[in-house]
């Protein structure tokens, strides 16, 4: 459905003097049917990378095929076969709901019987029926949203994009909205691509999950196949004693499968807590509670942790997701 | 929220000569910009009142000007004034872009198949149809004042606003995209330009006593040439010289306007 090749995009600001590479060689192969979450923090190039592949952006160097279409060859068979939501407000402030859907079916090519007819179901659909004759000024957050979305679906693409389609709303819109998506696709079978710096929804909605970071992409995979990977489970311990500190060490290096946490014992803590990083830490948490009263370590707490696509990032980048201040 | 099931039905794309599909799509356009005027009539009819107002308050004034013709004052003035609208209403067209630019609309509008020439030409069109309304009324109030009605030349003359204000739509659609994200570019361009555009053209006041400076400055401003071919059509003067000159600015801004928005727009539109 998708093949980028080194697709790369540079803006230049202020004459010339500024460079910002947005996207930098982004090669990427995308099947149809699959729901792809793109993750990374903000600035990290996802807008520009859909803006690039919906034909909005022409890019600075690289090809993609998009629905079959060359998106610099032949932009109007692209623009035929998929559907964007953007990061912003795609309904106008002034037009009512109905009369915005009606217009977008018209710009697709259907008659205005069949415009109208398909902004009913739509209407329907997505539960805006009673605000059809309201201007979007009128509405809450997610019922824009959900106007945002219908607009996308007029012409039922074969595939969508989605540009942070929860972004700002409470968490009740958000699950809204969410629903809808899924839904959406378990009927239609629609290819879906959504970016997102929601750590949960990318881990907990979509098949694939491609995390981008400074115009790269840096990680590609299911969301357990990534945390398996590139984080892996871990066991924390807390101790009752921080004397027991270096022999917990030597218990943990036995069973870890990376280099344990270095710093067992964060000076000045309390309790002291010690990481070790497990390939499973179910199954491991028995036989390390075992090894350390064996040891006579004396332990307090214990907690197999699963990884988040968070510690993911962490791995890859030396940062956190969600340190960055979401920011436009 | 539950989903009520309805498989989506294939997007019919119906196979049209380019020609009927660069149509519908300036009618797609400019339906959807007129539709809130018509809905919600209220803004339409101060827009209509203000060329009103203008007539009957600043027409008397004129007294002395434009001696010559039959309708004296009134021959002069009423094409002015519709050049002068037509000054402003293509502004208007470019700070909606603008507004939608920034709000979102128009992007979405520009990930559909719609010709991008035809984007620009529907939303002047949309403002072209408030100002034929104007001139409609405007003619139809000075005729029992004096002025003389030469229907061909007011045809001919309203194309060739027509003309005019697609070039100048599109100039204008240009700057909005040039000025977005923040818009200054826009606000400080139209406040610095249409003021000394309209008022070195002559269309409210004669520039025949100005010094020559004045004079020169007005000679290479296309409004001008746009003022003195409605002028001369307005007055049924079909075979003054000025009709030519004014006819080949209209069409010369509509060209210079149409190439440089539309590649704007092919570029992408940096928001
Ligand atoms: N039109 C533009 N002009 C200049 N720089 C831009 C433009 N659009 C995006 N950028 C820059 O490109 C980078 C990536 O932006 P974007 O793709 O919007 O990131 P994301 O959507 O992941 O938050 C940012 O540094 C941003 O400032
Ligand atoms: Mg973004």
């Amino acid at each position: 459905m998708i093949h980028a090749r080194k697709l790369s995009r540079t803006f230049t600001r202020k004459r010339g003097k500024e460079r910002v590479e947005a996207v930098r060689g982004l090669d990427l192969d995308v099947e149809a049917g699959t729901l792809l979450a793109f993750l990374g923090p903000n600035g990290a190039g996802k807008s520009t990378t859909l803006r690039m592949l919906t034909t909005l952006l022409p890019p600075t160097s690289g090809s993609a095929t998009v629905a079959g279409g060359d998106i610099a060859g032949d932009p109007s068979a692209v623009r035929r076969r998929i559907g964007y939501v953007s990061q912003k407000n795609a309904a106008s402030d002034h037009h009512r709901v109905r009369d915005e859907l009606v217009a977008q079916g018209k710009a697709y090519g259907m008659t205005r019987a069949r415009a109208k007819e398909r902004a009913d179901e739509l209407l329907d659909r997505l539960e805006l029926r009673e605000l059809a004759d309201r201007t979007p000024t009128t509405l809450s957050g997610g019922q824009r949203r959900r106007v945002d979305i219908a607009l996308g679906l007029v012409h039922a693409p074969e595939l969508l994009f989605l540009d942070e389609p929860s972004t700002g709303l409470d968490p009740h819109s958000r699950a809204e909205v969410w629903e809808f998506i899924l839904r959406l696709r378990e009927e239609s079978g629609m290819t879906l691509f959504l970016t997102t710096h929601y750590l949960e929804e990318a881990d907990t909605m979509a098949e694939r999950v491609v995390i981008v970071d400074r115009g790269r992409t840096i990680a590609d995979g299911t969301a357990d196949e990534l945390k398996a990977e590139l984080a892996g489970d871990r066991i924390d311990l807390g101790l009752r004693d921080t004397s027991d500190a270096a022999r917990a060490n030597g218990v943990a290096a036995r069973f870890a499968s990376a280099p344990a946490d270095p710093s067992p014992t964060p000076s000045g803590t309390a309790d002291p807590t010690v990481r070790i990083p497990v390939p499973n830490a179910d199954s491991a948490l028995p036989e390390v509670l075992a090894a350390m009263e064996g040891a006579g370590v004396k332990v307090a707490t214990a907690r197999g942790v699963r990884p988040t696509l968070d510690d993911v990032f962490l791995a890859l980048t030396g940062r956190s997701l969600t340190e960055e201040e979401p920011t436009e | 929220m539950t989903v009520r099931t309805a498989s989506l039905p294939p997007a019919p794309v119906p196979a049209r000569s380019p020609a009927a599909s660069f149509s519908r799509d300036v009618a797609t356009v400019f339906t959807r910009e007129i539709t809130p005027s018509v809905r919600d009539p209220l803004g339409l009819l101060f827009t209509m009142a203000q060329p009103l107002l203008l007539l009957f308050f600043f027409g008397p004034l004129l007294g002395g000007v434009g001696a010559g013709g039959g309708g004296g004052s009134w021959q002069w003035f009423v094409p002015g004034v519709l050049v002068m609208l037509t000054l402003f209403g293509p502004m208007m067209a470019g700070y909606n872009l603008l507004v939608e630019l920034l709000g979102g609309a128009m992007e979405r509008m520009l990930v559909s198949p719609m010709n991008r020439t035809a984007m620009l030409i529907g939303r002047t069109l949309k403002e072209f149809a408030v100002l034929l309304v104007q001139a409609v009324l405007i003619v139809l109030l000075a005729v029992p004042m004096g002025f003389e009605l030469y229907p061909l030349g007011l045809l001919a003359g309203l194309l060739l606003l027509a003309v005019f204000g697609v070039g100048l739509g599109s100039l204008s659609f240009l700057l909005a995209m040039k000025s977005a994200p923040s818009g200054e570019l826009f606000y400080g361009v139209t406040q610095l330009a249409v003021f000394p555009l309209m008022l070195l053209s002559g269309v409210l006041l004669p520039m025949d006593f100005g010094p020559q400076w004045l004079q020169t400055v007005a000679m290479v401003n296309p409004v001008t040439h746009i003022a003195d071919a409605m002028r001369a059509l307005f007055t049924g003067s079909f075979t003054d010289p000025s009709i030519a000159w004014g006819a080949l600015s209209a069409a010369a801004v509509a060209a210079v306007g149409l190439t440089f928005g539309t590649r704007a727009m092919r570029k992408g539109v940096g928001v």
